[in-house]
């Protein structure tokens, strides 16, 4: 059963990969965004316009107890479409609190009553990886989440934005939502990635330069001959920030490295959508990556963005190095690189959180964990940890983090009067030697 | 139509210094939201809001998490509106649904001072205050009905009813 599905999914890329790459299929002219929401619509669309449509997937994580009570709210008993919800618990995990245990054991005779068959109980991850490994995450699938970051799943070519939980629980019950079709900007990024400088550092400087508000309403494309090179886990990290700068979805042009993952991953079928040649951008924003140095995002914007020479020597008490931004395999051999027969730093704390459960399976194997573990770095279990400050290893007042997080907002992480700077798992496994901001190409 | 207060703050309110991510699983009832709105922004905020005050920011109020409580919290503690230069996009679907106006007019965040007295009138998309009078986007059809009814929870259950 299996076997076929897979193969029937297989014959499907193929041929949807060529259709859209020699038959435009006569819509010509529009971008990934109007093309998908087109679809979805029945019609032929503009950005500007509103859409009535109903997502492939309906992401949620802890916070699906809340949205069951405003579900409860609209007075029917029964999700409309069962199949689509993904609920993945990760935010805190293990409950650490009784009123955490109780929001879990909700969600979980929720799941069970609704017949919910896409659930992800603790000790799978977090959410983004987790919908990601379990193959949701498709080429031309319109996905919505109960998180900021549900832009991630544009590294796939899919259409992947947050909304909130009102929204989710109307969706629950309708199966409908409007969208307003964005206007796009293009990201071109061309030139390749000095040793020592990562996706994150790409992305931090992108942040910097446009602005926290830049991709406000609008959604963002990243193309360029740095991005073919990029690793599908460095493409996430650039999904996943997207969120950052404002934009609704980011989206990348599924290739035949995301072709290759979905092999043994896809679900179900799907179709690669791609913007035209000559759709309408309403801003070609260009980078070259080739003399880029490290870059730091300093308290409390993301947008606060330094290069890691004007940093240095900060000192700082608690280092992290996960989360769904950087959590994966690639962050974490990259830091036992620069751990590797290390000690890190008395004066700081490191908390090492694989993305997944996978992830950390991968890691295990490959003696990296022990790597870090000997350098003296504490591993957490699969799962958001500290990143929203609701769990292990919340800061005090005065105190300082370095992260590889994506949001470093005042008391994010714990105490208002405690600060947080953001970097690559690079810069930070460098600096959690030395105890203070360090420039990490020294130690690569 | 009430006269309201003005709290005016700058631009990239975020969510967690709306409403902490901390209590995003542990404060669940919106009357004891309302007791943290803004507590990392303004900790005076919450203690001597009053019901009907408005909140004037600059650009891309509500960035950051998807927490739909940074919208509930505000609309609990008695805010009428929110006047911006821009939103960010999540907050500002967030704030409708709940009920709660989101208004944009860069000349009343240009004009309107901390602390002053202004009115607004929803009918005619207008925001009067000692300065002037400034003219806010009407709100499409669609958002419109959710605000009517309060917010996206009472309007689907009336549209589910209907149908
Ligand atoms: S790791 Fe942090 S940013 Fe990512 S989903 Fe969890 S709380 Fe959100």
């Amino acid at each position: 059963m299996i076997a076929t599905l897979l193969s029937g999914v297989r014959n499907d890329i193929l041929f949807t990969f060529l259709a859209m790459t020699f038959n435009k299929g006569g819509i010509l002219g529009k971008t990934f965004s109007e093309k998908i929401l087109g679809l979805k619509a029945g019609k032929e669309v503009q950005a500007g316009e509103v859409v009535t449509v109903s997502p492939d997937y309906i992401l949620s994580h802890d916070n699906s107890a809340a949205i069951f009570e405003e579900f409860k709210k609209l007075g029917t008993r029964n999700v409309k479409c069962p199949q689509k919800l993904v609920i993945i618990l990760d935010h805190v995990v293990p409950a650490s609190s009784e009123q955490y245990a109780l929001n879990h054991k909700i969600i979980r005779e929720f799941v069970a009553e609704q017949k919910i068959q896409n659930f992800f109980d603790i000790f799978f991850g977090i959410c983004h990886q987790v919908f990601s490994e379990n193959g949701f995450a498709l080429p031309g699938k319109l996905i919505l989440g109960a998180d900021s970051h549900t832009t991630s799943y544009g590294a796939f070519g899919a259409f992947a934005a947050g909304i909130g939980r009102s929204e989710v629980a109307s969706l629950w019950a309708t199966d409908e939502i409007w969208l307003r079709v964005p206007e796009t900007l293009k990201i071109e990024i061309e030139g390749k990635l000095p040793s020592g400088v990562y996706a994150k550092d790409v992305i931090l400087k992108i942040i910097g330069e446009e602005g926290a508000d830049r991709a406000n309403y609008r959604a963002v494309e990243f193309t360029g001959n740095a991005i073919k090179e990029f690793s599908l886990a460095s493409r996430l990290v650039l999904a996943n920030m997207a969120a950052e700068i404002g934009a609704k979805n980011g989206y990348f042009e599924p290739d035949e490295k995301v072709l290759q993952w979905l092999k043994e991953r896809a679900r179900e079928k799907f179709e690669v959508i791609t913007s035209d040649p000559d759709a309408k951008f309403e801003a070609v924003l260009k980078y070259d990556i080739s003399s880029l140095e490290p870059q730091v995002a300093c308290p409390h914007t993301v947008d606060n963005i330094k290069p890691v020479s004007e940093v240095e020597g900060e000192e700082f008490h608690q280092a992290v190095i996960g989360t769904c931004t950087n959590g994966r395999f690639e962050d974490l051999e990259v830091a036992a690189r620069v751990l590797k027969g290390k000690k890190i730093h008395p004066k700081v704390r490191v908390l090492v959180i694989p993305a997944s459960r996978q992830e950390y399976l991968f890691a295990l194997k490959k003696g990296i964990l022990e790597i870090l573990v000997s350098a003296g770095c504490v591993i957490l279990n699969p799962g958001c940890g500290p990143c929203l400050g609701a769990h292990q290893g919340i800061l005090a007042p005065g105190e300082v983090a370095l992260s590889t997080a994506n949001r470093n907002f005042r008391g994010r992480m714990g105490s208002r009067e405690s600060k947080i700077f953001l970097a690559s798992p690079a810069t930070v496994a460098a600096s959690s030697i030395e105890g203070k901001i360090t420039d990490p190409r020294k130690f690569l | 139509m009430k006269k309201g207060r003005v709290w005016k703050y700058g631009d990239n309110v975020n969510t967690d210094v709306i409403f902490p991510g901390k209590y995003t699983y542990s404060v669940l009832e919106p009357e004891e939201m309302a007791r943290h709105a803004l507590e990392d922004l303004d900790p005076d905020f919450a203690l001597n809001v009053k019901p009907g005050d408005i909140i004037i920011a600059g650009r891309n109020f509500g960035c950051g998490s998807s927490r739909e409580q940074a919208a509930t919290c505000l609309k609990y503690v008695g805010v009428q509106a929110v006047i911006a230069r821009s939103f960010a996009r999540i907050f500002f679907r967030n704030a409708i649904n709940q009920g709660l106006p989101a208004l944009q007019s860069e000349e009343a965040v240009d004009s309107i001072k901390d602390r002053e007295e202004i009115e607004i009138d929803f009918s005619l998309g207008e925001i009067k205050a000692k300065k002037g009078v400034y003219k806010f986007s009407p709100f499409p059809e669609s958002v419109l009905g959710i605000l009517e009814e309060g917010g996206l929870i009472p309007y689907t259950k009336k549209k589910l009813e209907t149908k």
